[in-house]
């Protein structure tokens, strides 16, 4: 089994982030903030060395010193041994899991994606439920979170190394 | 060639675990002019092992990495660990993650937000001073406070501890500390203000991590990654300073990625000759095996903290005339009450996780005793109160739920940025039943048994945390919280199956898995630390705790270390005095 999404796999998995893990007016849906690009990112981990499993640190450049995330930190021996497993476990998750919600998901009446989902396997549900909440707020190098606008939509910073926070930041907001 | 190298020997010591207590025998026998060879099991992101030792950069502020891809480990893939409550549960009911203390160079010193208070006179005496308790196994320590103080006060020198002298229930010291207190997070100017009204005494925390540039590492800059994540730019200095110190010296040397397996012996078994170790940093063979490699030293020291010490002996059937390796374990009793307030706190993205704590249910009052008496029991202990909050948005939004509900409710962020929690690290009677063994069938990646927990708390952490949560639920209130919620880890009652928890203790506080006694009948370690039936092994970590206190063990059990190291080499500190 090939290693991660088709384009239609993609497609329907950003239409299931956007029914767990909805927008609004104000906030992005998981799904169209780069969820399933997060979930590509991490079933083709092993299509670079080093896997892109862990970025690097310890900066990301955003406020101060050199942008370090894209240097990911190289997994020891055993270690890609475990990730190796766990995102071929992954890989046969995902394609199982997304063939099994129909090929024309995304194209679905909203009331018939919310059955397709109700139908799905607990621990599909599951597992897209977390990388959803993963790819809409960790860190843009992942692949999700485009443009920040999760954080954004939160008001949240994100990393703030080095530069950090004052202590008037910390004692009196 | 290592010092220990020219009577064939690999080096004086060995050590196994580099987390705080191996870190603290490995600078007080490298300072004594002993050589020692640091044995790590997991990786190493925490600094260059060539001169001069210059942090290598992996750690960020990343919630990804740290919180959801094992990035400390152990990864439950390689090494799964099983939890029972008792037998009742049959041979296990969870097997994963259990107390995953990091394993990574430096242990669970680069996770921990570093909160290091010292225990009290009373907790080195607690048979003595209040008497036991029924089906517990309440024990006086072998040593008093005063033979510790001065290896307290060398602790919190070495990984370099910010603190004031304004908690009234501290025990006395013999100097004030290294630092003073880092900035108070808003959100704990609030809750300790509302503790004040409430009679109780909150106190800024004593916390390893620099207010001031210290020995040459800089002021913690309150970036809010604290708790669960390593410091990039080293404010934290436990492990870290210890180690480099090590390193320096030119005594030490770290093999990161170095599972030992077994203790080499003579063949009466009366002393440890080494160890044997998979090479986790080969690929593997062919057979899906690590090499296994072998190193000989006149003194092994113990330190892979209060699990993976008595799965060591129990594997190798060392150390247990007594019976009692692996069992007396503690956990602190976690009560945690939660409540969200009206305004942002930042506290979960600002400054240092907790940064104040009240000690007022420890010794309790009239109506704990009261409380106590009411259940049968001749006193309770609580813990120390932790004020603070420290979650990611990942780990928000996974609490926070799917659905419609969710763009607003992050939002809103009632489970982080208005978030404020009590954690009591409640004191956990020892119970023999309690205990870290061999799992039946379980194993890890190299065939190897996998640890198991067998746990359940005595009837006097359940009383002491149902007298305390109404108290810390009011000073929430008074905080301003608009809601509040208390709960346990472990979980107890009809609901536990649903804590967000889990089942098993959440805590990374584990203790008394090889206690110390005067007695090698019920005792797995002499007053020293040494291993009674092999008196060249010395354990450095918390498993030697007779008691767990109601305080966070990391400060004493590198005191202990320090301790053990220094009566080993014949250097041991003079007695101190209060000032």
């Amino acid at each position: 089994m090939s290693a991660g999404l088709t384009p239609l796999q993609a497609r329907n998995l950003i239409a299931l982030m956007n029914q767990l893990v909805p927008g609004d007016e104000l906030s992005p849906a998981a799904g169209d903030s780069g969820g399933a690009d997060y979930v590509n990112g991490l079933l083709t981990a092993f299509d670079f060395d080093p896997p892109h499993i862990w970025a690097g640190g310890p900066f990301s450049g955003r406020h101060g010193g050199a942008a370090s995330f894209e240097n990911w930190i190289a997994l020891a021996p055993w270690e890609l041994v475990a990730w190796r497993s766990r995102i071929e476990d992954l890989n046969a998750q995902y394609h199982t899991g997304l063939d099994s919600l129909g090929a024309e998901f995304a194209e679905m009446p909203a009331d018939a994606q919310t059955e397709a989902v109700a139908a799905a396997s607990d621990g599909f549900r599951e597992l897209v439920f977390t990388h959803a909440c993963e790819a809409l707020y960790g860190d843009p190098v992942y692949g999700g979170n485009r443009k920040m606008s999760g954080w954004l939509a939160i008001d949240y910073r994100g990393d703030s190394q080095p530069s950090g926070y004052s202590d008037q930041e910390v004692s009196a907001p | 060639m290592m010092h220990g190298a020219v009577d064939g020997v690999d080096a004086d010591a060995i050590i196994i675990g580099s987390g705080p207590g191996g870190a603290a025998v490995a600078h007080a026998l490298t300072q004594a002019g002993w050589s020692v060879i640091l044995l790590e099991k997991g990786q190493n992101h925490l600094l260059s092992l060539q001169a001069p030792f210059a942090p290598l950069g992996h750690f960020s502020n990343d919630e990804i990495k740290f919180t959801q891809r094992h990035f400390l480990g152990p990864d439950p893939l390689l090494e799964p660990r099983t939890f029972r409550r008792s037998s009742e549960d049959g041979d296990r009911i969870l097997t994963g993650e259990v107390n995953n203390l990091p394993s990574t160079l430096g242990g669970g010193g680069v996770h921990a937000d570093g909160k290091l208070p010292r225990f009290r006179e009373i907790d080195f005496q607690l048979l003595s001073e209040l008497g036991p308790v029924e089906g517990a196994d309440i024990a006086d320590w072998p040593l008093s406070y005063a033979d510790l103080e001065p290896y307290y006060a060398e602790a919190e020198k070495l990984v370099g501890v910010a603190g004031e002298e304004t908690n009234p229930f501290a025990a006395w010291r013999s100097g004030p500390f290294p630092m003073p207190p880092g900035v108070d997070m808003f959100g704990a100017q609030i809750s300790s203000a509302a503790a004040e009204r409430a009679g109780l005494h909150p106190y800024r925390a004593p916390t390893g991590v620099n207010s001031v540039e210290y020995q040459g590492r800089p002021a913690c800059n309150n970036c809010g990654f604290c708790a669960f994540y390593g410091c990039p730019i080293e404010a934290k200095g436990d492990p870290v300073s210890m180690l480099r110190a090590a390193l320096a010296t030119g005594r030490c040397q770290i093999i990161p990625l170095a599972y030992a397996t077994e203790i080499t012996t003579d063949p009466a078994k009366n002393r440890a000759t080494g160890v044997r170790y998979l090479d986790l940093s080969a690929a593997p063979t062919a057979q899906g095996e690590a090499p296994v490699r072998e190193l000989r030293s006149h003194h092994l020291v113990l330190a892979g903290g209060a699990f993976e010490t008595p799965r060591l002996l129990l594997r190798n059937e060392l150390g247990n005339s007594s019976g009692r390796v692996g069992q007396h374990l503690m956990f602190h009793f976690q009560t945690l009450v939660v409540g969200a307030v009206r305004e942002r706190l930042w506290g979960a993205s600002r400054g240092r996780s907790v940064t104040h704590l009240h000690d007022d249910h420890i010794d309790g009052d009239q109506a704990s005793r009261a409380a106590a008496h009411a259940a049968g029991l001749p006193w309770i202990r609580g813990g120390i109160v932790e004020h603070g909050s420290s979650t990611g948005p990942v780990n928000e939004a996974l609490l926070q739920g799917a659905g419609a509900h969710h763009p607003l409710a992050m939002r809103n962020s009632e489970l982080r940025e208005r978030l404020w929690v009590f954690t009591m690290q409640g004191e956990d009677l020892s119970q023999r039943t309690n205990r870290v063994d061999l799992d039946p069938t379980v194993r890890d990646a190299w065939g190897l048994a996998a640890g198991r927990v067998t746990y359940q708390p005595h009837q006097h952490e359940l009383v002491t945390s149902n007298h305390v949560a109404p108290i810390l639920e009011g000073v929430m209130r008074d905080s301003g919280a608009v809601w509040t919620a208390a709960s346990t880890s472990p979980p107890v009652g009809d609901h536990a199956g649903t804590s967000p928890l889990g089942l098993a203790p959440a805590t990374y506080h584990i203790m008394g898995t090889a206690k110390m006694g005067f007695d090698p009948l019920n005792s797995v370690v002499d007053p020293t630390g040494r291993l009674w039936d092999l008196p060249n092994v010395i354990i450095a970590d918390s498993s030697v705790f007779p008691t767990s206190a109601g305080y966070g063990p990391t400060l004493t059990l590198v005191a202990l270390a320090t301790r053990a190291a220094r009566l080993l080499t014949g250097n041991p500190l003079a007695q101190s005095q209060p000032t």
